[in-house]
């Protein structure tokens, strides 16, 4: 079990090195570190000066690659100050000055406290909405709440967040529209972005665990159970349910670590301090260090998760050999 | 006539759909899907629909220039008929159908009175002399005349779908027709089409040749439908905004339909950059294996490993920084939104082409081990000729399936990644630009909430659409499915 998870582990660091190095073709070859000065310091009227300013504050006036006046050629370039960093996750300090590292030490746990719920709330909402919709299969039932389902999936995401805000929050004025507040005090924040996440996800949520329990309503073990008499209930709770499981872990599990990087969208809506409205307002001022190290830091968890699903997968389903 | 990129993106994509149709349709075993699709309700409805949006959007992508000086130099056609929407803009909001302001404002008199009051519109309704009493019956009116017109065009449509009926009901008396029981083969023939189109009767021609079956006769009447609505919108929309204005005056009914075309842009053009590499790189990576399924694996999942927003958002912002130090390739406004709207297209088709690539790399390895692609190996048929003739056409079905499905995801995400600055031009057209910039109207007091609603509900009869349509493609293509049917 060790050597597997080691041999998977190191399965993973050459994905880091391609993410490593699509990164910094991204930010500093296909642009120089010139344009990104112009871009910043505004086009029109910048001085040369101007420009070997901005990139010596930033640490961007060294070579690229190999640094041939120095005397150590290869450390003394971008490529080693600013990638090779990014493995010890070091992500030095963002354009605007701060230290983005003890930022996102901050910001993640804000970005966890909405994301943690709402898939646990979905997750149990969309698994009992798909029971309900197999167990009452070939029904009128089922046909409706599988129209709805694709009626729920066609709406962006973005008006079940302005939907919901007016609704619960200036309509009815139950909880406040936006904000977030520490320890304790956050719940009355949290209710409407995770209510909304959850109600956003429900349609093709409820549409893929329905696919996942069909395929295993068909198999021969589930016409057994029936065959000795058990209920309808019985066979879906008991039964199928319990092997529908391991695809749905493993497809949660993925996901796992990436919560910690929050929703774009929610968060800058609610205007939740997390990793997401992180992004967001890097993206808008144009943060090419926060971004970048939001990139790397996106696909390191990413890869955490195929990892942990690895793992649960042999955890979890005994037929899956370790080989 | 100004052919943008985009524009010459969407001749190809339809040159390739016309012509992988007809090579298509000609193929006995597609015979069954197809035949499921159109007999399917939800299917062909939701096609219709689909059809009527990518006619406003192709109308959308003939740019000509214009001659008369306004802001914009080069217009489309949709453009052009719609002048009288784009040229009456009025000061900032009006509702739909007002014919004030949304606003109160300081109104100088002729007598040189000041007046705190809502003031006129300067073309909403500005026909009317009396807006209180004459409104509603003056909207009824034009309601009607453009109903009526839509029913004459639906009226000459069904005729020009006659005309092969017609032509077959006046052909059926001259053939010979004697005793039945001499000449057989003849008057069969002549019985049979007898059987089928019964003379004297007109609507039971209109019945046999339209209206087969169910899904046929709801296909009519939503096509009746969709004509005399959009003739009433048209007639109506001369003289009122008919969902209002924006903040700075703008009609939102002309901002819906324009944003039609960039939602379909993105949904489909990003499918024509993601299919090369998804097919190529899936099926290589089946067929050959070895090393070079190793090197293609490694490249899709690093890529995947990338969470796709910030990935776009970073390749986006690349593109920013491009276009502000490359300004002078950029002549007009139109051609730098739309070299936007192209770099999102390549940069979203490039981060998702790896789901798909998947998807046929575990398709291919099935197939190579199957029987006639192995008897094709021992006959010593070229590796190329067993990828063109034996692997691609079995994996089509994937392809189609996932273009289709993928459709409606990428015009949703559009709105998303242009409500976080990292999607089209903001001076571009589009659902996520007037969400983007409605999201605080909500707030005010009285709500402001028609760009919400148009955006909304042009945004979700296109997504539904596409996904009822996606569905019932999936259903008859998926071969598992098609087994349980």
């Amino acid at each position: 079990m060790i050597n597997y998870i080691i041999r998977r582990f190191l399965y993973a660091l050459p994905l880091l090195m391609g993410v490593n190095i699509l990164t910094f073709v991204l930010f500093f070859i296909v642009n120089s570190p010139d344009d990104m000065a112009r871009m910043q310091l505004g086009q029109k009227h910048v001085t040369q000066q101007a420009v070997d300013n901005w990139k010596q504050q930033r640490g961007y006036d060294l070579p690229l690659l190999w640094n041939s006046k120095s005397e150590n050629p290869a450390t003394e370039t971008i490529f080693y100050k600013k990638s090779m960093g990014l493995f010890v996750f070091n992500f030095g300090i963002s354009d605007s000055g701060r230290n983005i590292k003890s930022d996102i030490k901050q910001r993640m746990w804000p970005s966890l406290a909405v994301a943690l719920p709402s898939l646990i709330v979905g997750l149990l909402v969309n698994i009992s909405v798909a029971l309900l919709m197999v167990l009452f299969r070939n029904s009128y039932i089922e046909f409706s709440s599988i129209v709805l389902c694709v009626v729920l999936m066609s709406i962006s995401s973005l008006f079940y967040i302005i939907g919901g805000q007016f609704l619960v929050g200036k309509l009815l004025r139950l909880v406040p529209i936006s904000g977030y507040d520490t320890g304790l005090n956050a719940v009355k924040f949290l209710i409407l972005p995770v209510l909304i996440a959850v109600v956003a996800g429900i349609g093709s949520g409820a549409r893929w665990y329905r696919t996942l329990f069909l395929e295993e309503v068909e198999k021969d073990y589930v016409r057994t159970a029936r065959a000795k008499g058990l209920t309808e209930t019985q066979v879906l709770f008991k039964h199928v349910l319990r092997n529908a499981l391991i695809p749905i872990l493993t497809g949660v599990v993925v996901v796992l670590p990436l919560l910690f990087m929050g929703s774009l969208i929610t968060e800058s809506f609610f205007s939740i301090p997390g990793l997401g409205s992180y992004t967001i307002d890097a993206i808008n001022r144009q943060d090419f260090a926060i971004v970048r190290s939001m990139v790397f830091l996106g696909s390191v968890l990413y890869i955490i998760g195929l990892l942990m699903t690895d793992i649960s997968y042999t955890l979890v389903d005994p037929r899956v050999r370790l080989s | 006539m100004v052919i943008l990129w985009t524009d010459a993106l969407i001749y190809l994509l339809i040159f390739a759909i016309i012509g992988l149709s007809f090579y298509l349709g000609r193929k006995p075993q597609l015979k069954r899907p197809l035949q499921q699709i159109g007999n399917s309700k939800a299917g062909m409805l939701s096609l219709v629909i689909l059809l009527f949006f990518m006619m406003i959007g192709l109308l959308d992508s003939i740019h000509f220039k214009s001659n008369e000086s306004s802001a914009k130099p080069i217009i489309s056609v949709l453009d052009y008929w719609a002048t009288p929407l784009r040229i009456t803009g009025e000061k900032t909001y009006s509702a739909p159908f007002a014919t004030h302001l949304f606003n109160k404002e300081n109104i100088v008199l002729d007598d040189g009175r000041k007046l705190w009051e809502y003031p006129r519109l300067q073309y909403g309704g500005a026909h009317l002399k009396n807006p209180e009493t004459e409104k509603l019956t003056d909207i009824f009116l034009k309601a009607s005349i453009g109903f009526i017109k839509g029913i004459a065009l639906f009226a000459f449509i069904i005729i020009l779908s006659l005309i092969p009926a017609i032509k077959k009901y006046l052909i059926v008396p001259t053939l010979p027709r004697g005793n039945s029981s001499k000449d057989a083969p003849a008057s069969r023939d002549a019985g049979a089409s007898q059987t089928t189109f019964p003379r004297g009767n007109v609507g039971t021609i209109i019945t046999q040749a339209l209206m087969k079956n169910s899904t046929m006769k709801a296909v009519w009447l939503l096509v009746f439908f969709l004509i005399s609505i959009t003739y009433m919108l048209i007639e109506l929309s001369a003289y009122y905004h008919i969902l209002g204005t924006d903040k700075v005056g703008e009609d939102v009914f002309y901002q819906a339909i324009k944003s039609i075309r960039t939602g379909l842009v993105i949904g489909s053009l990003t499918t024509l950059i993601m299919l090369p590499l998804a097919i190529t790189f899936g099926i290589m990576a089946g067929f050959f294996r070895g090393w070079v399924d190793d090197v293609i694996q490694y490249v899709y999942t690093t890529l995947n490993s990338i969470p796709s927003v910030l990935l776009i958002a970073a390749s986006i912002l690349m593109v920013q920084v491009y276009m502000a130090n490359h300004q002078q390739e950029f002549t007009s406004l139109l051609v730098r939104a739309d070299m936007r709207l192209l770099f999102l297209c390549i940069i979203l088709g490039v981060t998702s082409w790896t789901g798909l690539c998947r998807l046929l790399r575990a398709e291919t390895l099935k197939l190579r081990e199957m029987e006639y692609v192995q008897a094709a190996q021992a006959l010593g048929v070229k590796r190329s000729m067993i990828l063109f003739r034996h692997i691609l056409p079995n994996v089509m079905h994937i392809v189609l399936i996932s273009v289709v499905l993928d459709f409606s995801s990428l015009v949703l995400a559009e709105a998303v990644l242009s409500y976080i600055n990292i999607g089209v031009d903001p001076t571009t057209y589009s659902w996520g630009n007037m969400i983007n910039g409605a999201r605080l109207e909500m707030a005010r007091e009285p709500v402001v909430w028609w760009s919400l609603s148009a955006s909304f509900v042009f945004m979700f009869t296109l997504v539904l659409a596409a996904n009822l349509f996606a569905d019932s493609v999936r259903d008859a293509f998926d071969p598992r499915r098609a087994q349980l049917n």
